[in-house]
């Protein structure tokens, strides 16, 4: 026979023989049969196929730990902890760990080997954490690229109770394949309605050039097409003492405080607090809900919102401050909010905005474990 | 032609007077960047031993009945390579169910050792010298048990020079690189003692 033909022949033969037997012994040798997850000292009881990671193996019984990563083991963010005993920590573990957890035996959910039955303790509040199929109502353009979603949860869900979350908390907006994007993509985004209406999701999504799923909600949806949403994820929520609440946010960053205030004006939750909302946009074609923001101001006596720009047009005739919004917030904390009482910062918004944030902040006597924010 | 060597001498031969890392410079990479922990050279050194011995054995066999009868030894590299991997593979899974505290302390090495290079030079010379069956296992084992040694020693060294004065413009790669250079001078006096081909 021709060279050129035994060749690749045997290479290609030689990589069958050996990618057979290395799924051969894979079937052999990860097959743990079933075992079961015991979650929260027997609050809940699952049954699965032993051999794969935790994580996943929770994602197909519907509890979604958060994952930023997709369980590559890069973001730390899948932290559960184990009761039984699965071996020490593995080195791809540690560096996301602190010595509390370490001894507290919290694992990355995308790193632990399901091989025997395991106990696990995972916040309540994951249980929340559903796969929601929503339809949506409306779509709204607040400025020339930010939308607001207003979503329907299907019949079935609101039946099942429809989604349970705290106001600040964020849910993974499931774009499927379109154009040229071959794989369904996720992103976050904070609820922007209140959390008493459990029948509807509302998401400001604000239009990143290049980004995958904002570029699929700004130019393919419309309204009535199905969406799916998973959620609610995250921390980021009002915490109930009486320090001044000093909120930050810019572009979309606007919605975990829309939907904190509403649910404040409807419930007269955290009476203790004082807020101070601060909100930055370059020009006032960047702006929006002003006049919604105006009436809860009126409507809440506890509540003061300072928009500003930092690049006002002539023409848009602004007199409120301008100035970059952390130069604002630096002159409000100095000379216009209340003195000498202890105060909490709130920050949702760009990155940048949110370091930038942290250092007046800081500058101003406010310590960091009390600067709460989400970034994304 | 197989040389005329016996296998317990390449053994010794392969340890110490032709070290596959100090007299061939093979499988620097993760030598320089492993050798920093004690522990983790500890648990490379091993991991290499084993893959080293056993995708010897294995591709000594894929040479001898497959490359060889076929004359296709224009393609050794590929099909070695191939080999390496899916060994690697195997070993990965088959340790991970026996003896999961062996996989702990190997885990995250085993991937690692697909593309050292070690491996596959010490592969290259077992065809290119032609040896036996006994041989290609002595020399496996050896030349394994050789790299595990020098990175044990280097590892050691660098705990000690970590707390040595050494200048700024030196600390880390560089003075590495300097001992590594001593290391391999002091191994050439072994030289020429025992032959390998």
């Amino acid at each position: 026979m021709h060279p050129l033909i035994i060749g690749p022949l045997v290479t290609a033969g030689l990589s069958s023989i050996l990618a057979l037997v290395i799924s051969v012994t894979d079937k052999i040798v990860n097959d743990y049969g079933e075992v079961s997850v015991d979650i929260n000292g027997g609050k809940k009881k699952l049954a699965v196929r032993g051999g794969s990671h935790l994580l996943g193996t929770l994602a197909t019984e519907n509890i979604f730990v958060a994952s930023a990563c997709g369980g590559r083991g890069t973001c730390g963010a899948c932290k559960v902890k184990v009761l039984s005993d699965v071996g020490p920590h593995l080195p791809t573990e540690l560096p996301y760990m602190n010595a509390e957890e370490v001894e507290a035996n919290t694992r990355l959910a995308c790193q632990v080997k399901l091989k025997k039955d395991i106990a696990i303790e995972i916040p309540e509040s994951l249980f929340n954490i559903r796969k929601f199929r929503t339809r949506i109502e409306s779509i709204k353009d607040l400025t020339y690229d930010i939308k607001e979603l207003y979503l329907a949860l299907s019949d079935a869900d609101v039946a099942a109770g429809g989604i349970a979350f705290e106001c600040g908390q964020y849910a993974q907006l499931v774009a499927p394949p379109y154009d040229g994007i071959k794989e369904s993509t996720q992103r976050a985004y904070s609820m922007s309605s209140s959390p008493l209406d459990k029948a509807h999701i509302e998401l400001l999504v604000r239009l990143v050039p290049g980004g995958i799923v904002t570029t699929w909600v700004h130019t393919q949806l419309k309204v009535g097409d199905e969406v799916e949403v998973i959620g609610p994820f995250g921390e980021f929520g009002v915490k109930d003492t009486d320090a001044l609440m000093v909120c930050v946010a810019g572009g979309s960053g606007m919605a975990p405080f829309k939907s904190m205030l509403n649910h404040i004006l409807e419930t007269n939750a955290y009476p203790g607090k004082e807020i101070w909302y601060f909100f930055g946009a370059r020009s006032k074609r960047d702006m929006f809900y002003l006049q919604q923001m105006a009436e809860l101001e009126g409507k809440i006596d506890r509540f003061h919102f300072v928009p500003a720009l930092s690049e006002p047009n002539p023409e848009d005739a602004w007199n409120g401050p301008t100035g970059l919004i952390t130069d604002v917030l630096d002159t409000y904390i100095k000379d216009k909010m209340p003195k000498g009482r202890p105060m909490e910062g709130y920050l949702c918004g760009s990155p940048g905005m949110i370091d930038a944030c942290i250092k007046v902040m800081s500058k101003n006597g406010m310590t960091q474990d009390k600067i709460y924010f989400d970034k994304f | 032609m197989t040389p005329d060597v016996h296998p317990v001498t390449l053994l010794f031969a392969s340890i110490f007077t032709s070290n596959i890392l100090l007299s061939n410079f093979l499988g620097m990479c993760s030598f320089i960047s492993i050798s920093k922990d004690y522990k983790s050279s500890f648990g490379l050194g091993f991991a290499v031993t084993i893959v080293m011995t056993i995708t010897m054995v294995v591709s000594w066999a894929v040479l001898k009945f497959v490359i060889e009868p076929l004359g296709i030894e224009y393609l050794s590299f590929i099909i070695f390579i191939i080999v390496i991997a899916a060994i690697v593979q195997m070993l990965e899974m088959l340790i991970d169910r026996i003896s999961p505290a062996l996989y702990l302390a190997l885990g995250i090495f085993l991937p690692l050792i697909t593309v050292n290079c070690a491996i596959l030079g010490a592969i290259l010379f077992m065809q290119i010298r032609s040896y036996d069956f006994a041989q290609t296992l002595t020399f496996g084992i050896g030349s394994g048990a050789g790299w595990w040694l020098a990175i044990m020693l280097l590892s050691a060294i660098r705990k000690k020079v970590d707390v040595a004065p050494v200048p700024a413009g030196l600390k880390g790669p560089g003075i590495t690189v300097i001992t590594i250079g001593f290391m391999a001078m002091a191994f050439i006096g072994f030289s020429g003692m025992l032959t390998v081909q």
